[in-house]
């Protein structure tokens, strides 16, 4: 192993549509994951917001099932579903549910509650109340929480890539180098997740930006 | 359901409670591994992000490489360390080192973090006021910010603690001993007995964790701050803004 240097750049040059497609299927595999959790979780909230009791058992049983580490849960699941997509899909949807649920909780929780007496006294109905008032005034919190289930998803697709060679995305080349020792194959997936982490990340910072005009407008306002 | 009672009946056979692969060692290995790594980052983390929430320095800095950190997967790390300890290392390359170094490294963004909130969370008319009574900067620190801070600080650990057992699991892959190895093997020997026992006992490990840090975490906080009773206390302001800290 030590006579091969660190890092081949000419296995690389030679295996860029592999790379390609790895992060396509990594992307794909964390997306599903994502929505699927934001509507489940978008429900659960919604819940909350009708029956505010509801929020210690839910946000309680969403944290037990953090706590589970993922490779447990993947591998839980392997006798029960197979070696499927919905083994990789089950775990990674699971885990932003916590995620979002805190986020967009505490969403509707900042909105003041002098705006909502205020939409009252105008006479909206609750859905139209929802809709108009506190999904918009949510929304920067939402969409933190987007941020931090996406960047955290991208992160255990990796992990996924133990229970087949199909589910994993990136996550392939780091087994694959780690099985095989070569290293170049370990730092190209390691790289390029962390590297897909951070470049959706600065895409929904893009999108926060542009779906709370004014938020911006405040700011420069402070600014002047 | 049969999974469920088949890996209860595993680990109440008296055979896998002794000798190397058996359930006292392992966890003892787990523990020990998870144990070393969360002091470590104790020691790195915590000073930094107290002298940071104090002085206000760096604070951008600290926040932005603490997000980043937290963007790299540990089975990403851990691999990522593999390939140079083990050319350092031939004994403890291939698994200890990767494995501590990555657990270290996952521990110390939320320990980092949730320091530097606390400080930070803390009245500055307190602040003030005490240095208005003459105390210096470092009696400032320790008797009014550390210990106003504490809950939050300890939440930071809290977190890390539980994310660095559950974690510890991924040391297997390369080979290193802990609970994961019920994992690793029982899916190689498609042996699923094993592997839901092994899920049963991190699982409850990383559940057990997380509870003994909340009792620890309630001791830790001084009366006062208890009596104010509004919100847990371990949440104020630590809602996630722009990517910010979860504390859990």
């Amino acid at each position: 192993m030590p006579d091969r240097p660190l890092v081949d750049w000419a296995w690389i040059g030679d295996h860029l549509d592999d790379i390609a497609s790895r992060t396509v299927q990594h992307l794909a595999i964390a997306g599903m994951a994502v929505a699927a959790g934001f509507v489940l979780a978008f429900v659960l909230a919604l819940a909350i917001r009708r029956w505010p009791r509801l929020d210690g058992p839910i946000v309680g049983v969403s944290g037990i099932l953090y706590t589970i580490p993922s490779l447990a849960l993947f591998a839980a699941l392997v006798p029960v579903t197979g070696v499927s997509l919905l083994t990789a899909e089950i775990p990674l949807t699971i885990y932003t549910l916590l995620i979002y649920i805190r986020n967009i909780v505490a969403g509707f929780r900042a909105v003041p509650a002098d705006t909502l007496e205020a939409a009252d006294a105008m006479g909206f109905t609750s859905g139209r109340r929802l809709q108009e008032i506190e999904l918009p005034l949510a929304l920067p919190l939402i969409i933190a929480g987007v941020r931090l289930a996406s960047v955290s998803t991208i992160g255990l697709v990796v992990v996924a890539a133990l229970i087949g060679d199909n589910y994993g995305g990136l996550g392939f080349f780091i087994r694959d180098g780690i099985n095989t020792f070569f290293p170049t194959k370990v730092y190209v997936g390691a790289v390029m997740s962390v590297a897909l982490a951070l470049v959706v990340d600065a895409l929904l910072v893009g999108l926060e930006r542009r779906a709370t005009p004014w938020a911006r407008a405040r700011a420069t306002r402070a600014v002047a | 359901m049969d999974l469920l009672f088949g890996a209860l009946g595993w680990l109440a056979d008296p055979a896998h409670w002794a000798g190397q692969d058996g359930i006292p060692t392992r966890l003892f290995e787990h523990v020990v591994i998870s144990a070393a790594s969360i002091v470590v980052a104790i020691a790195i983390a915590l000073p930094i992000g107290l002298w940071i929430g104090h002085t206000g320095r760096f604070a951008f800095l600290a926040v932005n490489l603490a997000n980043v950190g937290r963007a790299i997967p540990s089975y990403g790390a851990m691999a990522m360390i593999w390939p140079v300890s083990l050319a350092i290392s031939p004994e403890y390359g291939l698994s200890l080192i990767p494995t501590f170094g990555a657990m270290t490294l996952l521990a110390i963004p939320p320990i980092m973090v949730n320091a530097f909130a606390g400080i930070r969370e803390v009245d500055r008319d307190l602040v003030e006021a005490a240095r208005g009574m003459g105390m210096r900067e470092r009696q400032i620190l320790g008797r009014i910010e550390v210990p106003l801070a504490l809950p939050v600080a300890i939440g930071g650990i809290r977190t890390a603690a539980v994310q660095v057992v559950a974690t510890t699991t991924l040391g297997a892959v390369l080979g290193l001993g802990g609970l994961g190895r019920y994992l690793i093997d029982g899916i190689a020997r498609r042996d699923f007995e094993r592997l839901w026992a092994g899920v049963i006992l991190v699982a409850g490990l990383a559940i057990l964790t997380e509870v003994a840090i909340a009792l620890i975490q309630r001791r830790m906080t001084s009366r006062g701050l208890k009596l104010r009773g509004d919100r847990p206390i371990r949440e104020a302001g630590l809602v996630p803004r722009g990517g910010g800290e979860i504390a859990a």
